[in-house]
C-alpha cells in the first residue's frame, strides 16, 4: 500500500512537473500569440490540449486543482480508484505549489532586471517554475526507487496519447529550429530552449526517436560546413579576378564610369591573352622549335650590306636589323610545306591562325554584347528602390579594415552622387523647343566640324602624293599629313566637348555622343594611314617583279659561271647573306604596324606621365607659392579622359588586329602593352586625377565600347581580307611565297591531303551558286530574329508599362482614399456640429486611457513585427491631436493628406456618426 | 549552450566577449555574475570599429540601451548579426538600428543621420534632402512620410544584397 501510494505520488509528481511544462509552453504560446506568432498550428494543439482538459474534468469532478488540470494528457489514465489517494497527494503538491509560489515572489523580488515589463516577469516567473519543477523532480526520483513504475506508465500508453504527445514533441522541436528566427532577448530564449531540449530530450525516448537528435545535429554540422565551403569558394573565386580589387578602388573614388574604362581594359586583356597563345602556340613557337635556323636561306638572313648595323639599337629600335629577319614578322617564315619530324604544316597553320583570330575576335565579341544586352534586359525592373537600398544595404557590416572602410565611404558617397545626377536629370523640367533647337544646332556644328576636317585630310594626302614624286622636299612637305593628323586629335575633341555643352545631355549620353564624334574623326586618321600603307605596298609590287628578274638572273649566271668554271665540283652554295632580296611589301606592313602600335605607347604613356602626374605634382607644390589657387583656378589637376582612352584602346585593337597577319609578334606586344597601362594607369588615375564634376553611372553593359570595338574589328578585317585575296604574296619570303594567292595554301592541302570526294564537295561549296542563295538565307534569318526579338521587346516594355501603372495606381488609391476620407470627415463634422461637443471629452478619455495602456512598460521590448505594429497604432492613436483640431480644420488636397490620415484614428472615436465609417481606410 | 543560433561556436563568442575586459569578466558564468561591458569597449572591437552604426548597434542590442552590453546581449548581437539569422529577423534589427530616435518609425531625421554617417557628411545639404525625400518616396507605402517597420521590411525583402552586407564573422 504505501509503495503504492508513493507511485501515485511519483506520478502526480511527473504531472507537476509536466503541466508546469505544459504551463510555461502555454505562457509563451499565450505570448506569441500577442506577440503576432504566425504559428497556427501551435494554437490548434494548444485549443486540443485545452478540450482535453475540459473532458478530464467532466469525469474527475472532485479535483480542485484547476491550474494544475490544464494540460496533463496523461493524468487521464489515472482510474476512479486512485482518486482518492490522489487527493491526498493533491494536497501535498499543492501545499508544494504555495511554496513555490512563495519562491517564485521571493526570486520576484529578489531578480534586479526587472526593467523590462510583462514578458519580462513572465520569464522569471517561469524560470522559477522551472527550477521548482527540478527541486521538486529530484527528490521525488531519488525517493522513488523503482524507475520501473515510470517506464511502464508510459508503456500503458493509448494511441491517442501517443499522438498528441508526438505533436508536442514536435511542437517543441520546432521551437527550437525556429528559435533564432524570434526576435527576443537571449535571456528568454536560453530558458526557453532549454526547456523545450529538456522537454524534447525527455519524451522523445518514448517515443523511440532518441537518434533524430544525433542526425540532426550531424546535419547542422554539415550545413555549416558546407556553408563555409561555399563562402571560401566565392571567395577564391573573386580573388581568381585579375584586378578586382584595383579596379574596385578606382570605382570607389571615380564611379563606375571611369571604372568601366578599365573594365574593358581587363577583357581587352583577356581577349589578346587567347590570340596571344593562339599566335604564339601555333605558329612562333612551332617554328623556332622545328624550322630552319636562322642563316640557312636568304630570307632567315640579314643582307650582307645591313649586317654591319644590324645590332645597333637605333636600327633595331627602327624594327630594322635582327628583328626585321625574326619569328616575328611574316618574312622569315619558310614556304616549306612541312616542318620538323611531326610534319606540322606551318604554312596552313599560318593561314589558319591568321583567319581564327578573326573568328575568335568576332565571336567573343558578339557574345559579349549578347550577354551584355541579356544582363540589360534581366534586371532593368528593379530600379524602384535604388535610393532605399544604397541607403540600407550599402555599407557592409563585414569591414573590419580602416583603409577598406575609406574606399566604403568614397565608394557609398560616389554611388550617391551617381544616382543623384540621374535624378535631377530625370526631374529636370526644361523649355523642350530650345533643347531640341540647340541639340540640333549643335550637331549641324559637329558636322560642319567632322566634314571640314574630313576634307582636310583628303586635301592634304592629296598633295602629299605630288610631293612624294618631287624631290628636294622640305621637312614640313614630307611631314604634312602626319602634322596636319596630330592637329586635328588635339583640337577637335575639346571643341566637340565645348559644341556638346549645349546638347545638356545626361553625362552618361553625352559620353557617348562624345565618343561617337571622336570616333569618326579616328577614322579618318585611318583612312590616311590606310592609303599610304597601300602606295607603298603597290610601289613594292612593281619594284619585286623588278628584283624577281635580278634575282633570277643572278641566281641562273652564278650557277652557269660556276658550271663552266668547274664542272667536276658541285659549285659552293651561294651565301645567304648575298642573295639579292624582293622588298617583301608583307614584311614592310608588319613594321609598320608595329612600329605605329610602340609610338602609341609611347605617345600615351608620356602624355600620362606629363599631362597627369607632372602636372599633379606642379599643382600640388607650386601652389604654396603662386599667385592664385592653382587647385581651384586655371590648371587645377586632370580628370580621368574617359572617352579618349576607350577610343585609344580601341583604335590600338585595330592595330592589333590587321597587324597580326603580317608580324605575329605584335599580339605579344600588345599583351605587354595592356599589362603594363592596367598597373600604369590605375595609378596614375589614384595619385594624379581627380573625380569628375558630375560623377555619372555608367551603363550596366559595355555595349557601346563593344559596338565601337566590332566597328573598328569589321573595319580592319576588310584590308587584310582584301590583301589575302587579291594580292600574290612576295615570292622570297613568307610561307606563302611562290603561290599565286595566299588562300591558295587551302586548296592546296585540300589536293593534296584529302580523299578526292572532299575536294569536290569543297568545289561545290565554293560555287557562287551555292553561296549566293545561302547568303540570302542567312539574311532572311537575320530578318526574322530580328522581328520576333523586336516583338518580345514591345511586349516587355507594354508589361513594364503596365506595372508601372497598376504601382502608381496602387498608391494613388491610397493616396485619393485618404484625401477622400479626410474631407469626408470635414463634411460630416460641418453637417453635424453639435455632437461635437459631448463626445470630445469620452474621446479624450480614451487618448488617457489609451496612453495609459501605452506607457505600461510591456511597449518597448514586445518585439516581434506585428507586435511593434500593434503598438505602433496604439501609438498613433495617442500621437493623434484631439478630435476638435481634426474637425476644425478645412479639406485641403493630397500634399497633406498623410497628415489627415495621423489624425483619422483619434476623429474615429467620434464614434456615433454612421458617416465616420464611410471615411476609413481599411 | 547548446543553441545554434550561430555560426561561431558560442565558447568562441565568450572569449571573445571576456578578451575585451579580462579584468572585469570572470572565467565562469555559473553563478551567473552581473557583468556590463562599457560601450567603449564593445565599440572597438575589430568588427565594429570601422562601422559607423556602431553605436546604434550597441545601443539596439544592450539591454540599457546605451550601448553597455552584457554577456547575453552581446551573444544576442552577434546571433541576429551571425550569416543563420533569417532575413525578417535581420530586418527587425536593422529596422531598429536605423531608427535614432526609437519612435519606431524611420523619418526624414534619422534618414539624415544615416546618409550622413554613411557619406561622412561629404554630400551638400540639399543633396542629403533629395536622397531622404527619394527614399520616402519609394519605400513609404502608406503615405505618412515616415517608414514604418512593415515599409521597411517590404523594401527590404527586395534588396538583393541585403543579407550579405547585413551580417558579421568572426
Amino acid at each position: 500500500m504505501g509503495r503504492k501510494k508513493k507511485c501515485a505520488l511519483q506520478v502526480i509528481m511527473e504531472d507537476v512537473g509536466m503541466e508546469i511544462d505544459g504551463q510555461v509552453e502555454s505562457d509563451s504560446e499565450s505570448e506569441e500569440a500577442e506577440e503576432g506568432g504566425k504559428a497556427t498550428r501551435k494554437q490548434h494543439s494548444k485549443e486540443a490540449i485545452k478540450s482535453s482538459g475540459h473532458e478530464r474534468k467532466k469525469q474527475n469532478k472532485n479535483e480542485e486543482e484547476v491550474e494544475l488540470e490544464v494540460e496533463a494528457p496523461r493524468q487521464k489514465r489515472t482510474t476512479k480508484k486512485k482518486s482518492h489517494k490522489m487527493n491526498d497527494s493533491d494536497g501535498e503538491s499543492e501545499a508544494g505549489e504555495a511554496a513555490s509560489g512563495k519562491k517564485k515572489r521571493n526570486k520576484k523580488a529578489s531578480s534586479k532586471d526587472q526593467k523590462e515589463a510583462e514578458n519580462k516577469e513572465k520569464q522569471t516567473k517561469k524560470k522559477g517554475k522551472e527550477q521548482d519543477k527540478k527541486q521538486k523532480k529530484n527528490p521525488a526520483e531519488s525517493s522513488s526507487s523503482s524507475s520501473a513504475s515510470n517506464s511502464s506508465d508510459e508503456e500503458s500508453l493509448s494511441e491517442e496519447e501517443l499522438t498528441r504527445l508526438k505533436e508536442q514533441v514536435e511542437e517543441k522541436k520546432k521551437l527550437i529550429s525556429t528559435m533564432r528566427n524570434k526576435p527576443w532577448r537571449m535571456v528568454k530564449k536560453l530558458a526557453l530552449l532549454r526547456e523545450a531540449q529538456a522537454f524534447v530530450e525527455k519524451f522523445e525516448g518514448a517515443l523511440g526517436k532518441g537518434k533524430g537528435k544525433k542526425f540532426y545535429a550531424y546535419k547542422m554540422l554539415m550545413a555549416k560546413k558546407w556553408m563555409k565551403f561555399k563562402r571560401d569558394f566565392d571567395n577564391f573565386k573573386t580573388q581568381c579576378i585579375p584586378w578586382e580589387m584595383k579596379i574596385k578602388e578606382v570605382e570607389s573614388h571615380f564611379g563606375s564610369s571611369v571604372a568601366s574604362y578599365f573594365i574593358f581594359l581587363r577583357w581587352m586583356y583577356g581577349v589578346n591573352m587567347v590570340l596571344f597563345g593562339l599566335i604564339f602556340g601555333l605558329v612562333i613557337i612551332p617554328e623556332i622549335l622545328m624550322g630552319i635556323p636562322y642563316g640557312s636561306i636568304p630570307r632567315k638572313t640579314v643582307p650582307r650590306a645591313e649586317q654591319a648595323t644590324a645590332m645597333d639599337f637605333s636600327v633595331l629600335w627602327d624594327f630594322e636589323g635582327y628583328i626585321k629577319y625574326s619569328a616575328l614578322f611574316y618574312g622569315y617564315y619558310n614556304n616549306q610545306r612541312t616542318i620538323g619530324w611531326l610534319k606540322y604544316r606551318l604554312p596552313m597553320a599560318y593561314f589558319m591562325v591568321g583567319v581564327s583570330v578573326f573568328g575568335y575576335s568576332l565571336m567573343v565579341v558578339i557574345r559579349s554584347m549578347a550577354r551584355n544586352a541579356n544582363e540589360n534586359t534581366g534586371d532593368g525592373d528593379d530600379n524602384n528602390f535604388t535610393f532605399s537600398w544604397k541607403m540600407f544595404t550599402s555599407w557592409d557590416y563585414l569591414i573590419g579594415n580602416p583603409e577598406t572602410a575609406d574606399n566604403k565611404f568614397a565608394s557609398i558617397t560616389t554611388s550617391f552622387k551617381e544616382s543623384i545626377v540621374d535624378e535631377q536629370e530625370s526631374n529636370k523640367d526644361e523649355n523642350i523647343h530650345l533643347r531640341r533647337f540647340l541639340r540640333v544646332l549643335a550637331n549641324v556644328l559637329i558636322i560642319c566640324c567632322l566634314c571640314g576636317s574630313g576634307y582636310l585630310i583628303y586635301f592634304v594626302v592629296k598633295r602629299s602624293q605630288t610631293f612624294s614624286k618631287m624631290q628636294n622636299i622640305g621637312w614640313y612637305e614630307r611631314n604634312e599629313v602626319e602634322i596636319v593628323m596630330s592637329l586635328l586629335g588635339m583640337f577637335c575633341p575639346p571643341l566637340f566637348e565645348t559644341i556638346a555643352s549645349l546638347e545638356e545631355y545626361h553625362p552618361r549620353i553625352g559620353l557617348k555622343w562624345q565618343l561617337g564624334r571622336i570616333f569618326a574623326l579616328f577614322l579618318g586618321n585611318l583612312y590616311t594611314f590606310l592609303l599610304a600603307l597601300m602606295d607603298d605596298v603597290n610601289g613594292k609590287l612593281t619594284e619585286e617583279v623588278v628584283i624577281k628578274n635580278i634575282t633570277h638572273w643572278t641566281l641562273l649566271s652564278y650557277y652557269n659561271s660556276s658550271a663552266t668554271n668547274d664542272s667536276a665540283v658541285t659549285p659552293p652554295p651561294i651565301d645567304p647573306a648575298d642573295v639579292p632580296r624582293g622588298p617583301c611589301w608583307e614584311t614592310t606592313v608588319g613594321i609598320e604596324f608595329v612600329r605605329l602600335t610602340v609610338s602609341d605607347i609611347l605617345v600615351t604613356y608620356v602624355t600620362i606621365l606629363v599631362g597627369d602626374f607632372i602636372r599633379a605634382c606642379f599643382v600640388r607644390f607650386v601652389n604654396y607659392c603662386w599667385c592664385w589657387d592653382l587647385e581651384a583656378g586655371f590648371p587645377s589637376y586632370a580628370e580621368f579622359d574617359i572617352s579618349g582612352n576607350v577610343l585609344g584602346l580601341i583604335f590600338n585593337q585595330g592595330m592589333i588586329w590587321m597587324g597580326s597577319f603580317y608580324a605575329p609578334g605584335l599580339v605579344g606586344i600588345n599583351v605587354l602593352r595592356l599589362l603594363t597601362s592596367m598597373y600604369f594607369q590605375c595609378w596614375a588615375v589614384m595619385s594624379s586625377n581627380v573625380p569628375h564634376e558630375r560623377v555619372f553611372k555608367a551603363s550596366k553593359s559595355n555595349n557601346f565600347y563593344m559596338g565601337l570595338l566590332l566597328l573598328i574589328l569589321f573595319l580592319s578585317l576588310l584590308p587584310v581580307a582584301y590583301t589575302i585575296m587579291s594580292l600574290p604574296p612576295s615570292f622570297d619570303c613568307g610561307p606563302f611565297s611562290g603561290k599565286k594567292r595566299m588562300y591558295d595554301v587551302i586548296q592546296e592541302t585540300i589536293k593534296q591531303d584529302f580523299p578526292l570526294f572532299i575536294a569536290k564537295i569543297f568545289s561545290y561549296v565554293a560555287n557562287p551558286g551555292l553561296i549566293i542563295p545561302a547568303v540570302l538565307l542567312m539574311v532572311l534569318a537575320i530578318y526574322y530574329l530580328n522581328a520576333v526579338a523586336e516583338a518580345y521587346q514591345h511586349a516587355n516594355t507594354e508589361l513594364k508599362k503596365k506595372m508601372q501603372m497598376q504601382r502608381d495606381e496602387e498608391k494613388n488609391k491610397r493616396n485619393n482614399k485618404a484625401t477622400t476620407s479626410s474631407a469626408m470627415q470635414d463634411l460630416d463634422n460641418l453637417l453635424v456640429p453639435g455632437a461635437m461637443s459631448a463626445s470630445q471629452p469620452k474621446s479624450t478619455e480614451e487618448n488617457k486611457s489609451d496612453s495609459t495602456r501605452r506607457n505600461s512598460p510591456a511597449g518597448k521590448e514586445g518585439s516581434t513585427a506585428r507586435n511593434s505594429n500593434l503598438t505602433s497604432s496604439g501609438r498613433a492613436e495617442m500621437l493623434a491631436p484631439p478630435p476638435c483640431v481634426a474637425i476644425t480644420r478645412p479639406p485641403r488636397n493630397s500634399l497633406r493628406a498623410s497628415h489627415h490620415r495621423q489624425s483619422k484614428p483619434g476623429a474615429y472615436q467620434l464614434g456615433p456618426y454612421p458617416g465616420m465609417g464611410r471615411g476609413q481606410p481599411h | 549552450m547548446g543553441n545554434k543560433q550561430t555560426i561561431f561556436t558560442p565558447e568562441q563568442l565568450f572569449y571573445r566577449y571576456r578578451d575585451l575586459a579580462p579584468q572585469l569578466v570572470p572565467l565562469s558564468y555559473i553563478d551567473k555574475p552581473d557583468v556590463k561591458l562599457p560601450y567603449e569597449l564593445i565599440g572597438s572591437m575589430a568588427e565594429l570599429k570601422d562601422n559607423p552604426f556602431r553605436q546604434r548597434i550597441a545601443e539596439v542590442f544592450s539591454e540599457d540601451g546605451e550601448g553597455n552590453m552584457t554577456l547575453d546581449d552581446f551573444l544576442d548581437m552577434f546571433s541576429v548579426l551571425s550569416e543563420m539569422a533569417p532575413r525578417d529577423l535581420k530586418a527587425y534589427y536593422a529596422f531598429k538600428i536605423y531608427d535614432f530616435n526609437n519612435d519606431d518609425y524611420i523619418c526624414k531625421s534619422d534618414l539624415e543621420k544615416t546618409v550622413n554617417k554613411l557619406t561622412r557628411n561629404e554630400l551638400t545639404p540639399e543633396e542629403v534632402c533629395l536622397v531622404c525625400d527619394k527614399v520616402i518616396d519609394e519605400a513609404d507605402q502608406d503615405n505618412d512620410g515616415r517608414l514604418s517597420v512593415e515599409d521597411f521590411q517590404h523594401m527590404i525583402a527586395r534588396a538583393p544584397d541585403f543579407l550579405s552586407t547585413f551580417h558579421i564573422r568572426i
